[in-house]
């Protein structure tokens, strides 16, 4: 909705109200079924892939569940319990996780929010090979995490890797662990997984630029501003609806990351890199332990929630 | 490059889910432990319907689903069996599903539950007390009768690993160990001509290595397969990593302590670069970079394929006795195939033939199980050495979830005090607590 404030001028909106109109006098006379009708491909998926699994998770996680075991006693809050209870074994261990998942986003995150900002405001410029370089940072997007994980452990291992040996012929450090002792190792992730989604927000920054009407800037230069006030007044007004999306998704996908220390760094040196989605696929896939694991899993969405909430205020609209 | 990678992995996951079936049960528990629970009742009387095993199989066409986890060299190897034994047998149709290990064992107990998983299949013998606790797979001692297959033909430890709660659960059909690889190259130039058998001579060849200008002739791994050298010498060095009853971890003994000193001493002494990440060892050794590696036999087909000049030889004895980490693929059945007296006598006849025909399987680098095909079958085989020390192998006991938690914690103590971020002592001593404590976990949730 503030979108369509910021880029579409009065008329416009009144156009599209009248649509509304006409559309909502034709949904009456076909029966108040068809938005539905319409709705419900989506709506099995939704209630058999996420609304179930949200219930029954709960549900596991109030047992002890091994689905191989015929025995799934219910223990109540206990696997929360644990998970707060600093005597218990799996207290460290899921709280170390959760520290590796806070330290990997805290790093990724302003870099992807600011990097792929900086790329596409070079990208909606015009300049000879434009669309060349727009796939060249799209690319790495389209790979794999397995792909991507391979190719960078033997690019960053320490004693046989590329990246060292560049480096040393370079004159720089060459013994740089990066896949094997900390602070490297956050480093590296931090450093490939910018590498590899970049593109992605880059993307949707570049649509939302090439939504803000030219003329704002055209009147922004008659009004006399410089390049740095026309994108503090005109650009970062523009982009503030897609800049809530972008951190949105951003925090949730580095906070659901996994694969990339899973393949490059085993969640090592020890376990320093095992994120929680890491130990709570290792907690409920490898070890069947079904109920930690879903409380596990029910405590990190709990923190994602606040932190959505957070970022929803942030960017909520000020008014003046 | 890719292909080795993947197989690495494969390798690697192998550990991960590592839980062994070492026992030294008797046999005569092994022949009698039967009818005592619903499926040895029920499978009790399959073998009696089907009266006398021939080894022929005269019912209706049946399908077999078979599962197994061989995406290596080993692979095509497994290919070839299975599809001479669909063109002698033309009523029973083996259908081969093949997993990478990793998933197999998350994928196998989930598809059993549902219905939907093999009729026979072949995982690790570490892997058998797990699932035979979980119920996906059932006892087989009635299969191993008829089949008159007994100890005689196997040696006693392979035989007896095979055995959960006194009954067994799997069918040896391999046995594959960590071994020592050299480049032959580097101990040509090095002036070594006999591989090192103890620690003296083995360190020794080292020294000769740098003095010959390889400054790092022995690279330590800190993951895979760093943990299965570990247990090599804290089995050489007398120690036990597990209780054998389960209830608790023992790899931070005194003995366990020394094992890992002497590994992180290889870095120290400079024999090995520090941080040495997973794979590396091995793509080093491929690539000529350091002399000799410890690894499964059954990376030979791999480096026949690479072009690096090697051979193998056992792990020297680095402490008291000469002894080594090893696992078997080890046939199994399901309880869903109990349930079909066809499929029943179809899969009898399948794991027999198959057994019978293992000396083929030496090519996929593994050493076969049975003593009567052994010799023949490796013989000339890079693996020999190997197969003839197989007294001198150790398993895993068969404690149900022992994998996990070795992956848990005995894996991460390792690749610690390697990386040199933990003394070993300080790092052993805090994952065996851990250990003891999921044991305990486990114990309970597997009803004891």
């Amino acid at each position: 909705m503030s979108q369509t404030r910021v880029a579409a001028p009065g008329d416009t909106v009144d156009v599209v109200r009248r649509d509304q109109r006409a559309s909502r006098r034709g949904v009456a006379k076909h029966g108040k079924v068809t938005p539905w009708l319409f709705l419900l491909p989506y709506l099995v998926l939704f209630i058999s892939f996420v609304l179930l699994p949200i219930v029954l998770g709960l549900w596991i996680s109030l047992h002890r569940w091994d689905y191989t075991l015929p025995g799934k006693p219910f223990v109540g809050l206990e696997n929360y319990q644990d998970l707060f209870d600093s005597g218990s074994g799996i207290y460290s261990i899921f709280w170390n996780s959760m520290r590796a998942t806070g330290i990997f986003t805290v790093a990724s995150v302003p870099l992807l929010l600011v990097l792929p900002l900086l790329v596409a405001l070079a990208m909606n410029r015009k300049f000879p090979g434009r669309n060349l370089f727009r796939a060249v940072y799209f690319a790495p997007y389209v790979l794999g995490v397995a792909v991507v994980g391979v190719l960078w452990r033997y690019l960053l291992d320490a004693n046989i890797g590329l990246v060292n040996h560049y480096l040393g012929a370079l004159g720089l450090p060459d013994d740089t662990a990066w896949l094997t002792s900390t602070p490297a190792v956050w480093v590296a992730l931090v450093g490939v997984t910018v590498w590899w989604t970049m593109g992605y927000n880059a993307v949707i920054y570049l649509a939302a630029l090439q939504d803000i009407p030219k003329e704002l800037y055209e009147a922004a230069r008659v009004d006399g501003a410089n390049r740095w006030q026309q994108f503090v007044n005109v650009t970062f007004p523009g982009l503030r609806p897609v800049l809530a999306f972008i951190t949105m998704i951003t925090i949730i996908a580095s906070a659901n990351m996994f694969g990339q220390s899973y393949l490059m760094t085993q969640g090592g040196p020890g376990r320093e890199t095992r994120t929680a989605i890491y130990q709570i696929a290792e907690t409920g896939l490898r070890n069947f332990s079904m109920g930690d694991a879903a409380a596990m899993s029910y405590v990190l969405t709990a923190f994602l929630m606040v932190l959505s909430v957070l970022v929803f205020w942030l960017f909520r609209e000020r008014r003046s | 490059m890719m292909r080795t990678t993947a197989r690495q992995r494969v390798r690697t996951r192998r550990t991960l889910a590592t839980c062994a079936v070492t026992v030294t049960a008797a046999l005569a528990l092994a022949a009698c432990g039967g009818g005592t629970t619903p499926e040895e009742v029920a499978g009790g009387g399959g073998s009696e319907g089907a009266g006398e095993f021939t080894g022929e199989y005269d019912g209706p066409d049946v399908e077999l689903s078979y599962w197994n986890g061989f995406t290596g060299g080993d692979g095509p190897f497994m290919q070839g069996l299975v599809d001479q034994f669909n063109e002698e047998h033309p009523n029973i149709k083996v259908v081969p599903n093949t997993i990478q290990w990793a998933d197999f064992y998350q994928r196998v107990p989930a598809a059993v539950n549902a219905g939907e998983g093999p009729d026979v299949g072949v995982m690790h013998l570490d892997q058998l007390a797990t699932n035979a606790a979980r119920s996906v797979i059932v006892p087989l001692d009635d299969v191993a009768e008829a089949l008159e297959l007994s100890e005689d033909d196997f040696s006693e430890e392979v035989w007896s690993a095979g055995i959960y709660e006194d009954q067994r659960y799997g069918i040896p059909l391999d046995v594959h160990s960590l071994a020592m690889f050299y480049n032959t190259e580097h101990f040509e130039a090095a002036g070594i001509t006999e591989p090192p058998t103890d620690e003296e001579s083995f360190m020794a060849a080292l020294d000769a290595l740098q003095a010959a200008g390889y400054q790092q002739p022995f690279w330590m791994p800190a993951r895979w397969p760093g943990h299965l050298m570990f247990l090599s010498l804290l089995w050489q060095n007398g120690g036990e990593p597990y209780a054998e009853d389960g209830s608790e971890a023992r790899f931070g003994s005194e003995e366990g302590v020394e094992a890992l000193q002497w590994m992180r001493g290889i870095v120290d002494a400079g024999y090995s670069p520090s941080d040495v990440a997973q794979d590396s060892q091995y793509v080093a050794f491929k690539n000529g970079e350091t002399s000799i590696t410890w690894d499964g036999i059954w990376q030979i087909n791999d480096l026949e394929a690479s072009g690096v000049p090697y051979a193998l030889a056992p792990i020297p004895a680095i402490f008291d006795e000469q002894l080594m980490w090893a696992n078997s693929h080890q046939f199994f059945m399901t309880k869903q195939v109990r349930a079909d007296e066809n499929k029943y006598e179809a899969a009898r006849v399948f794991i027999a033939w198959m057994s019978e025909q293992s000396a083929d399987w030496a090519g996929a680098a593994m050493i076969p199980a049975r003593e009567s095909i052994r010799e023949e079958a490796v013989s000339g085989m890079p693996q020999e050495p190997i197969a003839n020390l197989l007294d001198n192998v150790r398993f895993l006991p068969p404690v149900p979830g022992i994998g996990t938690v070795q992956s848990e914690t005995l894996e991460q103590a390792v690749a610690n005090a390697i990386l040199g971020q933990e003394e070993p002592q300080a790092a052993l001593e805090s994952a065996q607590g851990r250990a003891t404590e999921l044991m305990q976990e486990n114990l309970e949730s597997f009803g004891g």
